[in-house]
């Protein structure tokens, strides 16, 4: 990958940061209500996984941790602020809210509230693209914990029989809510559990951009060669809760400082400025300019948006 | 009576069941360490140890199926499922195996299991986190269905539910965790079956249960002081069965009613209560009955379209109103 490509992967991970960041302070100012899920800490995985694809032309499919995934699937920061703002103008109209933004449009096929829900559904995208004969792939993004809902297994073992071309990408954060994933996972690290269903799968680092890039360039190239599904696992870490109101009783400061030590902005940021790509003083005029965007013209156009109108009601129910 | 939080009855009630029966455990996602979503299990992990408080993975249909394997034993489970949402995918085991299991085996085996979990909109969840479902648990026969409307219901209603040795699944509401009232000090049992007069009245039945009893009494109160209309309001905190005869009984008195749900009308309690008073006493009817529900729509997110799916204590007055000719 050209240094220039870095580059523009660092700004839209400073973007995803930033913008998250801001979700999380409109919560608080009472903008933004329901459930709100944050992606600090992750971004790396999300990047990696999607600059070795074709986002946009491959279909993404996702839980509940949305925003980011969709903005990379091409989805306008502008409209994603504005379905957290519950408006008209925002990408689910405000009828989904944080964690059902959709951008069909651009191959980002939504957000879904209910753990492992999206297996199936992402196996049943590629059934979809083998049927049509289409290059696309079908890319399902889902927690670790996840992996303990039925719907992953069978899923696994449908992908392997039917051969189709999804890529699971496990975001290894290795906590479920509260819950640490060695207290309801015998398995711990998932890349092995899928070996009984005859797929491919490996785990890697998924802080550092370059490492997940590599992996996942393997992965997609292998499903997209018409070789059937492929598990990516990727460790990772959530900085905030795991939703607005997680006081993180359930783990310790020093664990949290420990991985904040191998943050994915600042791994990127420090190789690009090792190779003399960037400067310190760039990467802050880019995190201000970022959050001068994020400011002058999302939140700006999320505020000035207007609501649904109320006779509308029923409308989107059925077709 | 002291005054306590629906949560802190639940807790309550766990801890006395456990305290009292080495067989009673409670199973469920993050109700361990993490204390429970709605602290209804807060310290029992650390009292009771993980053989007892079991956190689950996130594995609704197989966990339940195991609590429901364990009480065939004897063992009683109470499971906590965080959302009535996540009970859609806990469904198989519930209906095809506690529901039946007594009936299939001719008696032999029965299911002691409670099952808790919460449902209705709560401030913009949206579509897959706001579902009420307890028209579709009221439908199954062989197990029963209780939804309590303050904390000493929640008290009384899962100790009975732990002692019975049927299945019973307790409807809770995401909103009435934190809601204040008084509770018995000493060990008390709320039947699993009946219905309670909450507030006494002779124009006109109001249903509710749970959260809308709330919006019952609240109209209660504006009819009686701005209308002179003198509303009695029936809580039927039994939703499986349902108390017939307390239907009957309230209805033959004030000749009129009202039911009031969060649910969709479609297959609802308030479809139900309806047939029943259709059945029971047709010709002590001055009026037809009518029934306040949520528009028939997935839960949107938009705050404005949320209230206006969702009925409140207003719809309820203006049901009454249109009934009496009044609007
Ligand atoms: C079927 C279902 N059960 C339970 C929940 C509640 N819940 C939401 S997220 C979550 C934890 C999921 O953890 P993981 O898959 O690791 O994803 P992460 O949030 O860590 O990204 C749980 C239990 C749910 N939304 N759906
Ligand atoms: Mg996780």
């Amino acid at each position: 990958m050209k240094l220039e490509d870095k580059k523009r992967v660092l700004r839209e991970m400073v973007l995803a940061r930033r913008f998250e960041e801001r979700c999380y302070q409109a919560y608080i100012e009472r903008k933004i209500g329901g459930f709100l899920h944050l992606y600090p800490g992750q971004e790396a995985c999300c990047q990696g996984v999607l600059e070795a694809a074709r986002p946009g032309h491959d279909y993404v499919i996702t839980g509940y941790r949305d925003h980011v995934h969709a903005i990379k699937c091409g989805a306008d920061p502008k409209a994603v602020m504005a379905e957290l703002y519950g408006k008209e103008t925002g990408s689910s109209k405000g009828r989904g809210g944080s964690m059902h933004i959709f951008d069909v449009k651009n191959h980002f096929m939504g957000g879904y509230a209910l753990v492992g829900g999206p297996f199936p559904l992402a196996a049943g995208i590629a059934k979809a693209i083998q049927l049509k004969g289409g290059d696309e792939i079908s890319i399902c993004f889902l927690g670790d914990a996840a992996n303990n809902q039925g719907t992953f297994h069978e899923t696994l073992n449908m992908a392997a029989v039917y051969k189709l071309p999804v890529l699971f990408v496990c975001e290894n954060n290795q906590y479920g809510i509260g819950t640490a994933i060695d207290r309801s996972t015998a398995v711990v690290d998932q890349f092995k559990r899928v070996c009984g269903y005859e797929i491919q799968a490996s785990q890697c680092d998924g802080q550092d951009f370059d490492v997940v890039y590599e992996h996942a360039k393997k992965a997609v190239a292998y499903v997209r060669n018409g070789n059937g599904p492929y598990f990516l696992e990727l460790m990772t870490y959530r900085y905030r809760g795991h939703s607005m109101s997680d006081s993180r009783g359930y783990r310790t400061r020093e664990e949290e400082e420990l991985w904040k030590q191998r943050d994915p902005i600042f791994i990127l940021r420090d190789r690009l400025i090792d190779a003399g790509a960037m400067t310190l003083d760039e990467f802050h005029a880019l995190e201000k300019d970022t959050d001068h965007y994020i400011e002058n013209e999302v939140i700006k156009f999320a505020e000035e948006s207007p609501e649904p109108n109320v006779a509308d009601l029923e409308k989107y129910v059925l077709a | 009576m002291a005054e306590i939080m629906y949560w802190e009855a639940l807790q309550r009630a766990h801890d006395e069941e456990m305290a009292r029966d080495p067989l009673v455990i409670c199973m469920g996602e993050d109700i361990g360490v993490a204390g429970g979503t709605y602290k209804a299990t807060k310290g029992l992990f650390e009292k009771y140890g993980p053989l007892r408080v079991m956190d689950t993975p996130i594995s609704e249909n197989s966990y339940t199926g195991l609590g429901i394997g364990a009480s065939f034993l004897g063992v009683r489970p109470i499971i906590e499922i965080m959302s009535v949402n996540f009970a859609w995918l806990a469904m198989d085991q519930m209906f095809n195996s506690a529901a039946k299991v007594r009936y299939m085996s001719g008696g032999q085996l029965t299911a002691p299991v409670v099952f808790r979990s919460p449902g209705g909109s709560a401030h913009q969840l949206g579509a897959q986190h706001s579902a009420r479902m307890e028209k579709v648990f009221m439908g199954i026969a062989g197990l029963r269905v209780v939804t309590p409307s303050n904390p000493k219901q929640a008290y009384g209603l899962l100790k009975s539910a732990v002692r019975s040795d049927d299945p019973v699944f307790i409807n809770e509401h995401e909103l009435m965790y934190n809601m204040k009232g008084e509770v018995p000090e000493g060990e008390y049992f709320h039947p699993l079956e009946g219905s309670e007069i909450t507030r006494p009245g002779t124009d006109i039945t109001l249903f509710g249960y749970n959260i809308s009893v709330h919006w019952c009494l609240k109209a209660a109160e504006i009819l009686a002081s701005q209308y002179n209309i003198s509303a009695e309001v029936v809580d039927l905190y039994a939703l499986s069965p349902l108390d017939r005869a307390g239907i009957k009984k309230s209805v033959s008195k004030t000749h009129r009613a009202v039911i009031a749900e969060e649910d969709e009308a479609p297959c609802g309690v308030g479809s139900e209560v309806m047939a029943i008073i259709n059945e029971e006493c047709f010709f002590d009817l001055d009026a037809a009955p009518v029934r306040v529900h949520s528009a028939l729509v997935p839960q949107p997110y938009n705050h404005k379209l949320e209230l206006a799916a969702i009925p409140d204590h207003e719809d309820v007055v203006n049901a009454v109103l249109k009934l009496f000719g009044k609007a």
